[in-house]
């Protein structure tokens, strides 16, 4: 137990842990000061000078943010000489910036813009600095655009990529008022090793860093008529959609999300939970296949642990990182990938509609999902799979922009087929989901029973801890897999890239020695994706997080390979999981890239 | 040229070769005695500071720690400052000396010379010295060591804890204090950072004890400092003064007849117009923890030739360059002072701008995160009441 510390905050006496700051302290009896470069996912770097407050008899002002409190501090947050020198500092900061909200993709969504109109920050401020300034706008990148003449140089995107992500691919260049973000040698960030996981667009309070957005185009496609738009849905955007439409987090909006998409003009509402099941089916038996291959004919070329695949920015990064790791990397694709190249054959068959004439659009909760849809190796059908990736953010401006009021409509159900979809297809919109979804389906196929978890809910892969670790006994094998009688089954679940890291590190010395490994760039998983909607912090995500399992609780189907419609592809199409056809449309392979 | 000379004393710089029988002594004294001795004699750091010494031994002394350090600071950054390269050329065996017993005080075992980038011509004499220095602890059964860090040239690389930061590899800003160097200083350990200058004074103080000390100066600024004087002077050079004296009796020496205005303490020191010379006494004018007081020892004499606009306009350009830019009111503040003079100056700002840019220095004075952009406000400031003529027109 730490001490407690007695203090007052604007006359009202607060009594927290020792090592708590004023700006936390303020918090808990209410008292909002406000901040710009705190971030709760971060460290504290006491930059940006907003949060300053008084203290009682003390010359200087202090940054409450990274101010711990001391006994009998009489901390003022409010005072005049604390708002003029607040106002002073806000002032400088929209000195700095190219202030032209009107025009700007964060209008309305700005931590600046909010806080320049709580100061009234009218026309007799200091002296513009945008002309004597160089800047540079990078569009360059699928997925995020990055606009110094917008930044605050608060470094919360520094500190997401290099703490949260240890990627390093944005750092802080020069010094005094030439002081900026940049890459390495200020290359555009599609040629560093950004992996466009937009983990620092989801922190950028302004509209520095945004994602590239594509709603401009999906409307005119929509407005087409020789062209079937279909839309598919990934897990994550349903429990964190109502959030960016004024909902409480936490709230599943899986049937308001369909009757939106189809007031949009989208022609088909489908579901990548669908393909999600898919990818389990494939990498499930990848695995399986693998497991057979290492432990039963000894093939070195049978690379163990595997990893997943699903998250493209967890790609990215271990095409740089490790490239020498890669077969290790399950080959099936992403489920938004698994999806669009079904979507432009075997669905364009079963509408009817020439596949050029079919746009394929994903609501995904990230960035890197733009960034995957480009690449070269997804073109299975002959065209590309995906044509455009929407962010969750993107979505709720586009049902905005339709004036639909979102609360309050009706639910819908995704059309078939194709948009189906099991428990397992929806957890995998959290951390530890595709490891659950692959163990429910894995265990019974090599057993014939369920995994022996109450409910199926495989908890000890669930929740937040960085890296988590759970081991499965195999008992009961049936006889084709009865290699694998007794064998205790290693699992690793990792979120966000620091821990992805950690986890590669390990195995590449060797310390560790798992079968399966789940990463996902993002912490928290796909929920906490770069896509998703600003704000998301830990709380967020743990709301989100619990919506999403709640929702796999109430599906009459929990495992991926007794989707119905999962079960009719491989009759109608690819027959049996690695089958030729599947290896055509759903897998892929990967590419060694540098290291800067 | 002047009449009545101030004395030049001789403490830092006098050619002693005792260390050995100096430290056998100290080294034999229980260690709070040592910081007691520190303390009593009220030296002060000479870095920028001013913080007690013996004090912040002492604070480091009692936080427990595996491992501690002792960095003397020799980054060196205030244009017109160049009296640490003198003390290291000349007595660094002084300094080595305050190293090592600071080290005994608080239970380190490793020091540094953090060496400004452009004194790397100093290496080949300093590791000589060290590694003479390394036999005479050997012989004394002390495992204290001494290495130099080579500093990357950035004048914020001065401030303690950007200094830390540069140490460990990173970008040379600085931090957010608390925690403070006593406890978290490089690498997060216990850490005691010093000026060049400060360590050399506590070999004379080890060595004559610390009354001797005491007895020169004033109040609270004891002891003599070593000064960089320069600009409109005709003997510009390094001096060693007592603490105390009013800046009319500094300028009757080293001004040219002409004087009309002195900095005080560099870019981030305060300018003294001529009608304030007798009244100003040199010194650390009461304030114990300021954060830059001008402790540097830069005086920069300015004759009435000089325009005082000019003279402020180059500490700006200086600021805007130097800041590390990390936060706001520095990076942004220096830039809007620099181009709100200009602005007034053209006449495209009227005289009343000079206000807001007033009240904008002392915002920057109370929010910005380290001394550096809390002390523009210092020449900014007297610069700008003083001379408000010369701004306008
Ligand atoms: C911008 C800035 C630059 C500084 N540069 C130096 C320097 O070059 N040398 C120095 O000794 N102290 C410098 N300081 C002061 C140090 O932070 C620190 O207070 C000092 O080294 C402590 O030593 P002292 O107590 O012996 O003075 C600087 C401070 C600031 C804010
Ligand atoms: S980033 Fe914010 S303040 Fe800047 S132009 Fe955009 S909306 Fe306005
Ligand atoms: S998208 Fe991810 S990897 Fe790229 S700069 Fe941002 S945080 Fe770093
Ligand atoms: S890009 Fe955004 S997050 Fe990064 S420093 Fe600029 S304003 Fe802050
Ligand atoms: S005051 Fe200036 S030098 Fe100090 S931290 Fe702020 S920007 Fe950097
Ligand atoms: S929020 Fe505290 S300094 Fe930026």
């Amino acid at each position: 137990m730490s001490e407690m510390i007695n203090l007052t905050i604007d006359n009202v006496p607060v009594s927290v842990p020792e090592g708590t700051t004023i700006l936390e302290a303020a918090k808990k009896i209410n008292v909002r000061i406000p901040t710009l470069c705190y971030h709760q996912d971060l460290c504290v770097a006491g930059n940006c000078r907003v949060c300053v407050v008084e203290q009682k008899g003390t010359d200087r002002l202090m940054p409450s943010c990274a101010m711990p409190v001391s006994e009998g501090m009489e901390i003022l947050t409010n005072s005049l000489k604390a708002r003029s020198a607040r106002k002073h500092v806000i002032e400088l900061l929209v000195s700095e910036h190219r202030a032209d909200c009107t025009r700007c993709y964060k209008n309305g969504n700005c931590e600046l813009q909010e806080l320049s109109s709580e100061y009234i920050i009218g026309e007799d401020g200091f002296i513009d600095l945008i002309p004597y300034k160089e800047y540079t706008i990078d569009h360059y990148s699928p997925s995020i655009i990055k606009d110094d003449s917008k930044c605050i140089r608060c470094q919360r995107c520094v500190r997401t990529c290099n703490e949260l992500q240890k990627i390093g691919a944005l750092a802080v260049a020069y010094k005094g008022k030439d002081m900026k973000i940049s890459t390495f040698f200020e290359k555009p960030m599609f040629e560093v090793v950004c992996t466009n996981c937009g983990q620092c667009v989801n922190r950028c309070p302004t509209g520095a860093l945004t994602e590239k957005t594509y709603v401009d185009l999906v409307w005119s496609e929509m407005n087409r008529e020789d062209k079937h738009v279909v839309v598919q849905t990934a897990p994550a955007v349903r429990v964190a959609l109502g959030e960016a439409l004024g909902m409480e987090p936490g709230m599943i909006v899986t049937g308001k999300l369909v009757a939106a998409l189809r007031r949009l003009g989208f022609d088909s509402v489908l579901d990548t939970d669908f393909t999600a099941d898919l990818t389990i089916i494939e990498e499930g038996n990848e695995l399986l296949q693998r497991l057979k291959k290492a432990l039963v004919d000894k093939d070195p070329a049978a690379k163990l642990p595997l990893t997943t695949s699903c998250s493209p920015g967890w790609v990215k990064f271990i095409e740089h990182a490790f490239p020498g790791y890669l077969d290790h990397v399950s080959t099936a694709k992403s489920p938004q990938q698994m999806f669009g190249a079904l979507a432009k054959t075997f669905y364009a068959k079963k509408i009817n509609v020439e596949p050029e004439n079919i746009v394929s659009v994903s609501i995904m909760p990230c960035t890197a999902k733009k960034y995957e849809a480009d690449r070269p190796e997804m073109r299975s059908s002959g065209y590309k799979d995906v044509d455009y990736v929407l962010t969750t953010r993107e979505l709720a401006l586009m049902i905005r922009q339709a004036g639909i009021d979102f609360a309050s409509l009706p639910d819908d159900d995704y059309d078939s087929i194709m948009g189906e979809s099991s428990g397992a297809g929806v957890i995998f919109g959290a951390t530890g989901g595709v490891m659950e979804a692959a163990l429910r389906t894995a265990y019974e196929v090599v057993t014939g029973r369920e995994v022996p978890f109450e409910n199926l809910n495989i908890t000890p892969v669930r929740g937040m801890d960085g890296v988590r670790e759970a081991t499965i006994k195999i008992e009961g094998a049936l006889p084709e897999w009865s290699f694998l009688e007794g064998v205790e089954l290693r699992c690793c679940v990792a979120h966000g890239l620091a821990n992805a890291k950690k986890v590669m590190d390990a195995v590449k010395a060797g310390t560790v020695n798992y079968h399966f490994i789940e990463i996902m760039a993002c912490p928290g998983g796909c929920l906490g994706g770069g896509g998703q909607p600003i704000p998301t912090n830990e709380e967020i995500r743990r709301k989100r997080a619990e919506a999403i399992y709640r929702e796999d609780a109430h599906k009459p189907i929990r495992k991926s390979h007794e989707n119905p419609e999962v079960i009719r592809l491989y009759e109608e199409l690819l027959h049996e999981p690695l089958s030729e056809t599947a290896h055509k449309l759903l897998h892929t392979n990967y590419r060694a890239r540098d290291r800067y | 040229m002047a009449s009545k000379k101030l004395k030049r004393l001789d403490l830092v710089f006098k050619d002693e070769q005792d260390t050995e029988a100096i430290l056998k002594k100290t080294f034999s004294r229980p260690e709070s005695d040592i910081i007691n001795d520190l303390i009593s004699s009220g030296l002060k750091g000479r870095g920028g500071a001013g913080f007690p010494t013996g004090l912040k031994w002492k604070l480091t002394a009692d936080t427990k720690g595996d491992e501690k350090y002792v960095i003397c600071n020799a980054d060196e950054g205030e244009p017109g400052t160049f009296k640490d390269r003198e003390i290291l050329s000349k007595v660094p065996h002084k300094v080595l000396a305050g190293m090592a017993v600071c080290g005994r005080v608080i239970g380190s075992r490793k020091g540094f010379i953090y060496l400004r980038g452009e004194y790397k011509f100093l290496i080949p004499d300093l590791e000589r010295e060290i590694e003479r220095f390394h036999q005479l602890l050997e012989k004394l059964g002390c495992g204290f060591r001494v290495e130099i860090f080579t500093g990357s040239g950035a004048y914020i690389c001065g401030e303690e804890s950007a200094l830390f930061e540069s140490m460990e590899g990173k970008r040379g800003e600085p931090r957010n204090k608390p925690p403070f160097p006593v406890t978290h200083g490089y690498n997060g350990k216990p850490t005691v950072i010093n000026n060049v200058e400060t360590l050399a004074h506590t070999y004379s103080i080890f060595k004559y004890g610390p009354e001797k000390f005491r007895d020169l100066g004033v109040q609270d600024s004891r002891g003599s400092k070593v000064f960089s004087v320069s600009g409109d002077t005709p003997v510009p050079g390094i001096y060693e003064l007592e603490f105390g004296m009013t800046l009319q009796k500094f300028v009757d020496d080293f001004g040219d007849g002409d004087t009309k205005a002195v900095q005080v303490g560099g870019a981030s020191g305060f300018c003294v117009p001529r009608k304030k010379f007798e009244k100003t006494i040199i010194g650390y004018q009461g304030k114990l923890t300021g954060e830059s007081l001008p402790t540097g020892g830069s005086m920069m004499i300015f004759n009435s030739s000089r325009s005082m606009y000019n003279v402020l306009h180059n500490y700006l350009d200086f600021f805007v360059e130097e800041s590390c830019g990390q936060c706001t009111p520095c990076r942004v503040g220096t830039q809007q002072l620099l181009l709100g003079i200009e602005a007034v100056k053209k006449g495209e700002k009227p005289s009343s701008y000079l206000d807001k840019l007033l009240e904008l220095a002392e915002s920057m004075r109370i929010t910005a995160k380290c001394g550096l952009g809390q002390s523009v406000a210092n020449s900014f400031a007297s610069i700008v009441e003083n001379f408000k003529e010369e701004m306008i027109y």
